[in-house]
């Protein structure tokens, strides 16, 4: 009994392990496609405009119904102290510092993070991956480093986006419905608000981007299994790229608050 | 010359060899059938001729080349000289017919306009008219996709190609065009063919037959004279017979 415990323990031990391994040596992979080859600019343009174009509307809705009732829940909170001028700022921190990036990611791991690994595990599973080895394509080159490179690009312009959505509709919820004074919500802005807070959730939401890709791509060239498998492969996609972007979130404020990027 | 020695593959979660030492001489210039039952291997070993796949262990070699020895960038070399045409043609669906016959060259930076003769030219020998080039796989009948990938392997001129059983899923008139096209393009192109099938018609266009069973060759001959044959693998196999060595799931119960 103990022994078949510690023999599942241990394999399971070992099979996550190599999990890993294979997750890391693909990105390592990718990198060094990058490095060495010719980059698929069509591709890479082609990818930019399904994942940016694509994911925009998302973007938009989240980013308005997020800087909407993040503003009202902070009025609930400073009107209790008598604070409301301090809305605005925090609104707009919020929504560059953490909100806009994170609920970026996550939208975009949603939408298009398991597009990628459908779209790649079809593939996979219908010998059109095999079928650019044959060609002397590589399927690095031409399936995976297009779309990490345009999903890092472009996640920073999408989470521009979210960020002046949410503070945008923080400030119609502070002027049209809580009737507050509209100079308040912007010259606090002005004035306290850095840039440091704006690109240190831009470098965030690039790595948002990366992961998305990294996970999407990996999930879709590892398929196997037919139609089950591409199931399978497209749910772990948005699970462990939700996941990886949460985590990654904490390091990733952590590490620019100490180097000084967004302190 | 194709020579395959005590090629052997297990998976990494199956304790069962699916190949278990196939040694295969396929000569050149001939059209060669590999037939076997479904799950014995048979793509497999085609896709480990081609590099596709690693052996668990064994030698593949290719005019004097080693195939399992070989860095991705001699696999490309080989790629250029080796066809592959799959099973369900692996075109893919993003690109067009146009895309899809010349994407080795367009991708290798050859202008559309350069392309598109060689394209046609492809095109014409496996008889598909040239209306279809902006058509998307979708659009097109099984028959079709077949002779896209087939004209898609064309384009580098190989002097090996690859069959993995082209006629599955088409109709006896249109799986009889396929095998008249890949004969007539061997006698034409000379060109060592490798193709696998369950398809006793495609005896008439082969020059050998070689039975895989249970991981290993259990007959390899000339296919003229193939129903005379009394090897009684290759004699229950094509006769399709309950009795004999070869036990199915079915002859099992």
């Amino acid at each position: 009994m103990i022994v078949r415990v510690l023999d599942s323990a241990g394999r399971t031990a070992l099979n996550m392990c190599n999990g890993v391994g294979d997750f890391v040596l693909f990105f390592v992979r990718a990198v060094s496609v990058l490095l060495t080859t010719r980059l698929k600019v069509r591709q890479v343009l082609y990818q930019m405009e399904s994942i940016g174009v694509g994911s925009s509307l998302i973007v938009f809705l989240t980013g308005s119904f997020t800087g909407l009732a993040f503003a009202l829940q902070s009025y609930i909170g400073f009107s209790r102290v008598g604070t409301e001028e301090f809305i605005g700022l925090v609104v707009t921190l919020g929504m560059t510092r953490e909100l806009g990036p994170v609920l970026t990611g996550l939208m975009v791991t949603g939408r298009c993070g398991s597009a990628m690994a459908a779209e790649i595990g079809s593939m996979r599973i219908t010998e059109q991956v095999d079928a650019l080895s044959t060609l002397c394509i590589d399927p690095y080159q031409y399936l995976i480093v297009p779309r990490i490179v345009a999903s890092t690009l472009i996640m920073p312009f999408l989470t521009v986006l979210s960020m002046l959505c949410g503070i945008v509709g923080g400030y119609l919820l502070c002027v049209y419905v809580l009737f507050l004074n509209p100079e308040q919500y912007i010259d606090i802005i002005r004035e306290r608000v850095e840039l440091s807070d704006i690109t240190g959730g831009l470098i965030k939401a690039a790595f948002f981007g990366l992961f998305l890709a990294w996970v999407g791509t990996y999930e879709g060239f590892t398929t196997t299994g037919g139609a089950q498998g591409l199931g399978r492969s497209t749910t772990r996609s948005v699970v462990i790229g939700s996941i990886i972007i949460l985590i990654s979130n904490y390091f990733l404020t952590s590490w620019l608050f100490q180097t000084g990027v967004a302190a | 010359m194709i020579k395959l020695i005590d090629v052997r593959k297990r998976f990494a979660d199956d304790q069962r060899w699916v190949l278990d030492g196939v040694d295969l001489d396929i000569p050149p210039g001939e059209m060669t059938c590999i037939i076997g039952q479904s799950g014995e291997g048979k793509s497999i070993l085609l896709k480990q001729i081609i590099g596709l796949i690693k052996p668990t262990s064994g030698t593949i070699i290719i005019d004097e080349q080693t195939v399992t020895t070989m860095t991705e960038r001699e696999l490309r070399g080989l790629f250029r000289k080796c066809g592959y045409v799959f099973q369900f043609a692996a075109l893919l669906d993003s690109l067009t017919v146009f895309e899809n016959i010349g994407l080795s060259l367009l991708e290798g930076g050859v202008s559309p306009a350069k392309v598109l003769p060689i394209v046609k030219e492809k095109m014409a020998l496996v008889n598909l008219k040239a209306d279809i080039l902006d058509k998307y796989p979708s659009e097109l009948s099984g028959g079709m996709k077949k002779r896209v990938g087939l004209a898609r392997t064309l384009v580098s001129n190989p002097s090996i190609i690859l069959y993995d059983e082209p006629t599955t899923g088409l109709d006896p008139i249109t799986a009889r065009v396929v095998h008249e096209l890949m004969y007539d393009m061997q006698k034409r192109l000379s060109i060592t063919s490798v193709i696998i099938s369950h398809d006793v018609e495609i005896f008439k266009y082969v020059d050998n037959i070689a039975l895989l069973h249970r991981g290993k060759i259990r007959f390899f001959g000339p296919a003229k004279t193939i129903w005379e044959s009394t090897n009684p693998y290759i004699y229950q196999f094509i006769r399709g017979l309950a009795e004999g060595p070869i036990q199915t799931e079915i002859t099992n119960k």
